[in-house]
């Protein structure tokens, strides 16, 4: 069903008027005849149609603003200094330009997602043809594409429609990006609106990226027993021969899968990947394996494990090259967008590939043909494995402790580090050899390589780093649930009602990247602390890999403990980046499914439903990418709160609610039509923790919502409160901002909260049943 | 002693706080301001001084010089192990932000705040707070005494050794009149 009612795509048409090559034809635009569903105000929304909504929501929550630097150096007029939120020569004021700066960043993630997006469909069009049908959970999923019928409001049903979809997505990047333009937008709302339309497109975009590969590569069909899939260094076989595939776009690696099981090759050599094209390879074939998070790059490279490494795309190391080549592993360029200056060999028979990569003739290759790929990579590493030998470049310890001596502790090491790790006394101890303040550096080093790339002697301190960790490193085996995709229609019915009453305390979802303050562990640690609480804990992405990578005392890791359905007490991996939109999407889906509010096209009520009523939380701890940006943006403009860790900071700004000032906190009672007050919850859209137990009783906190119902509401409390005792020592200070009435109380707690709420003079308060929108306060009160 | 950034990368721009290299400073500053605050992060706990935790320094300068703490993350809860009451607990973006409203009550009503210290959090978010503080927070002044030059606070102490902090802390609170 498109948006187009004519769509031609003519590779070659030969006329009079000459050859024309890749023409393409769209006339009109067509309405979903066959959906009974009305149609809301804003099916495909322009980049102003929602922007209301933006103002209310920022209103609410208003950014606050870090630069990172005081100038602006974005034209020739520059660098202008904006300090003090001085106006440059321009005329746009430091408030602007740091919106233009997160406007950039959300342009930039929604890109990157829309043209992998753009990339799979192309391709799977090409394979499967535009009428190929779209499947991504059979009967169980009805609601196939929320995001997309929410926002285009057309419901798609085929490959072809997808291509339809991207057109309009690809046109908002062009619009948005735009607006960044020198002498376009000056006003710093402005800017912050055109980011919220920039993360729903992104939304949008990774949809259709998981659709049309759940579809067509038979991933996981929304299904909660996925696989269990290995995870972890330790699960890699280091006698076989090992393929390495790392990025985002899963084709290649198929490719690879695909040769194997045609020359019944399975089980003779390993294939691994780290990021999301390693979770999208074990959603293919549970037989794959999955490293790690995106920063193991450098550690797993240098441990000489790999034999050949494939690159797709995002997130990949720039100088993965140059890594690859100091352990001998030839490496295979598969993307356009990152071909890492390797001549393009897609044309060349494969022998000849073959031989130039085993005889090291050539470093690497540009193939950008998937299948080809498969081949070479295959085989290429069954020829290139016997001669290398799991060649390394990971010192032994005699070596590492005789140049840890010569350290001169000039502390430029450290001085680079990210989390400012003291590797200068470290080195100290090594050279007296004591490696234990190494170890503790591998547990939380993100594999960045800044420190050896300063150290003016030059020292791996990296690769000692690995050494130090390398037998934690070799025991790290853990399982992962393959991402499952879509949450089926029949979960949602099941806890739509305690979800929006609030009887499920939250839906707190793990996210994004692995750029973590302290490592790992602590995500795994905020996983376990809230799913034993019984919350429905999502994840995707890199840390959906570090929440696997923690066993207990009976060496069973959290995907093994926790079942995979969306409930209470439910671990659900959704997949890789491009899966985050089924979070989202299961949020939609409530007010869908459970409340029957229509979607199609009908973007602000729906946000407005799931701002005031769905008490989920996103968390991307070690949030570092630009997408990481556009996916935090497209939960915000749904009135979803994100938290990041510290890094996250350096997103430059934040969304924080004011709860003392109580007129930021007034909703419409949709039964009256009347203003009332209804607590600043959530207190925050957009927020930088320091610590994860600051995180993690963030997280409580940020689940409530108005609209839950006293039970739920005392259920949440007692959640945010106990948290707050166990990590700060004491009662929270604004429980009274949070009671609504005395049924809000937990029963255990009652004494001790009664007494707080007569200190603070506190009266009970009507429970509204909360929009922000005045055109949802029910007819019949509104003539009143 | 180096008022380069300490994070190498983390330079500054057209504006680069003042070295910190005098106690008096802070007693200068101190008399001048009506309302102070010190902002206390969580590494303060982490943070040893050759044999007494940077926390300790913290309770006898707030002490000594009468400053209300507000600590931020989980950092209150070691404040109330060693029974000290008087600190307020907020989340450092919270501060931060605040911080920048001139309407703000402050935390004991009393109004915003017209100069503001800042130890014990992760260099960068500090790095970066001290920046939104710089360009948006009119009249405020800011202090860091971290020992890591921070280039946004209006006033830092340089980068120096945990020995020299140590000294200056303890050199502070006897002129602070503490012991
Ligand atoms: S875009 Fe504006 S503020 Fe930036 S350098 Fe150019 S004139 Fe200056
Ligand atoms: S590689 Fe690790 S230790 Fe080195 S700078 Fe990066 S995070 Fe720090
Ligand atoms: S940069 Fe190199 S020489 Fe300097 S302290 Fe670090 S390891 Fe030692």
């Amino acid at each position: 069903m498109t948006r187009k009612n004519v769509d031609l795509k003519i590779k070659e048409l030969k006329s009079n008027l000459g050859i024309m090559k890749d023409l393409r034809l769209s006339v009109g635009k067509v309405i979903d005849d066959s959906w009974e569903e009305t149609i809301g105000p804003t099916p495909y929304p322009s980049i102003t149609d929602l922007r209301n909504w933006d103002m209310k929501i920022l209103q609410k929550y208003k950014p606050f603003y870090m630069p990172f630097c005081d100038l602006c150096c974005l034209c020739t007029y520059g660098k202008c200094d904006l300090s003090n939120n001085k106006r440059g020569a321009c005329g746009l004021n430091m408030e602007a330009q740091q919106s233009r700066i997160v406007l950039l960043a959300a342009c930039i993630g929604a890109a990157t997602h829309t043209a992998h997006a753009r990339h799979l469909v192309d391709e799977l069009i090409e394979k499967f043809g535009r009428n190929y049908p779209l499947d991504v959970g059979g009967t169980n999923v009805e609601v196939e594409a929320p995001v997309t019928r929410l926002v285009t409001g057309i419901r798609p049903k085929t490959l072809g429609d997808l291509d339809t979809i991207l057109d309009y997505l690809e046109t908002q990047i062009n619009h948005l990006l735009s607006a960044t333009h020198t002498g376009q937008e000056g006003n710093n709302l402005d800017f912050e609106s055109k980011v919220l339309q920039a993360g729903m497109v992104d939304q949008v975009g990774m949809e259709i990226a998981d659709m049309a590969q759940v579809s067509c590569f038979g991933f996981p069909k929304a299904d909660p027993n996925a696989p269990l899939v290995d995870l972890g260094f330790g699960a890699v076989d280091p006698t076989k021969p090992t393929i390495m595939v790392v990025g985002h776009n899963v084709p290649p690696a198929i490719g690879i899968m695909d040769y194997l099981n045609e020359k019944g090759l399975y089980g003779k050599i390993d294939v691994c990947g780290l990021c999301c094209t390693a979770h999208d390879i074990t959603r293919y074939s549970s037989k794959a394996k999955i490293v790690g998070p995106i920063s193991w790059q450098l550690r797993f490279i240098r441990s000489g494990l790999p034999d050949i490494l494939v690159v797709d795309e995002q997130c990949i190391r720039a100088d993965s090259l140059e890594e690859a080549k100091k352990i001998k592993a030839p490496l295979i360029a598969s993307s356009s967008k990152n071909c890492l200056g390797l001549e393009d060999r897609t044309k060349d028979p494969v022998d000849e590939i073959v031989n130039d990569l085993v005889s090291g003739q050539v470093d690497g290759v540009l193939i950008l043909d998937p299948e080809k790929v498969g081949e070479v990579a295959v085989r290429t590493a069954m020829e290139v494995a016997p001669k290398r030998k799991k060649f390394k470049i990971i010192p032994e310890i005699k070596d590492l402790i005789e140049i840890a001596k010569k350290c001169n502790l000039c502390n430029e090491c450290r001085r680079a580090c990210p989390n400012d790790q003291e590797i200068p006394k470290a080195m100290v101890s090594a050279g007296k050899g004591d490696l234990t303040k190494l170890e503790k550096i591998y547990e939380e080093c993100i594999g960045c390589g800044r420190c050896e790339y300063v150290c003016p002697n030059e020292f791996p301190i990296h690769s000692f780093i690995v050494k130090a960790g390398e037998k934690k490193m070799k025991q790290e085996q853990y399982k992962i649930r393959a991402g499952r995709g879509a949450i089926q229609d029949v979960e949602i019915r099941r806890v739509g009602q305690p979800i929006i009453f609030g009887e499920i305390p939250g839906v707190v979802a793990f996210v994004g990247c692995a750029n973590y303050p302290k490592g790992g562990e602590e995500v795994a640690e905020m996983i376990e602390e809230f799913a034993k609480r019984r919350f429905i804990v999502v994840t995707s992405g890199c840390a959906a890999m570090s929440a696997g990578m923690v066993k207990d005392e009976d060496g069973k890791s959290p995907y093994e403990k926790y079942p995979g359905n969306f409930d209470a007490g439910g671990l659900v991996n959704v997949g890789s980046c491009v899966s985050n939109p089924h979070i989202a999407g299961a949020a939609i889906k409530i007010a869908s499914i459970f409340a029957k509010r229509n979607l199609r096209g009908n973007y602000e009520e729906i946000a407005d439903y799931v701002h005031n009523r769905v008490g989920a939380v996103g968390i991307a701890w070690g949030a570092m990418s630009q997408k990481a940006a556009s996916i935090a943006s497209g939960f915000w403009r749904l009135g979803i709160p994100v938290i990041v860790g510290p890094h996250g900071s350096k997103y430059r700004r934040m969304l924080l609610g004011r709860k003392d000032r109580k007129e930021d906190w007034y909703v419409y009672d949709s039964r009256t039509g009347e203003r009332v007050y209804g607590g600043p919850a959530p207190e925050h859209l957009f927020y930088a923790a320091e610590t994860k137990e600051e995180a993690m009783v963030m997280i409580a906190k940020l689940c409530m919502r108005p609209n839950d119902n006293t039970k739920g509401r005392a259920i949440k409390l007692s959640h945010y409160i106990d948290l707050h005792k166990r990590f700060y020592g004491t009662m929270p200070d604004d429980i009274h901002l949070f009671v609504r009435r005395l049924s809000d109380i937990p029963i255990t707690m009652k004494d001790e909260i009664v007494r707080i709420l007569d200190e603070k003079g506190w009266k009970e308060r009507i429970i509204p049943d909360p929009t922000l929108l005045p055109r949802m306060v029910r007819k019949k009160a509104n003539k009143k | 002693m180096s008022d380069a950034p300490w994070q190498k990368a983390e330079v500054a721009g057209t504006k680069r706080a003042l070295p910190l290299v005098k106690p008096e400073v802070v007693l200068a500053m101190l008399k001048r301001s009506k309302h102070p605050i010190l902002v206390v992060g969580h590494k303060i706990v982490e943070i040893d001084l050759d044999g007494k935790k940077l926390i300790d320094f913290v309770i006898d300068i707030a002490k000594a010089g009468e400053i209300p703490i507000v600590a931020t993350a989980h950092s209150v809860k070691e404040f109330l192990n060693r029974e000290f009451q008087s600190v307020a607990s907020m989340p450092v973006m919270d501060v931060a932000n605040r911080l920048t409203d001139p309407e703000w009550k402050g935390l004991d009503g009393k109004g915003t705040y017209d100069l503001a210290f800042f130890i014990g959090l992760p260099y960068y978010m500090e790095w970066l707070i001290l920046s939104g503080l710089k360009n948006f927070s009119g009249n405020l002044q800011t202090i860091s005494l971290d020992g890591f030059y921070q280039p946004n606070a209006t006033w830092s102490i340089p980068n120096i050794s945990s020995k020299e902090l140590r000294e200056f802390f303890e050199a502070l609170i006897l002129k602070l009149g503490g012991q």
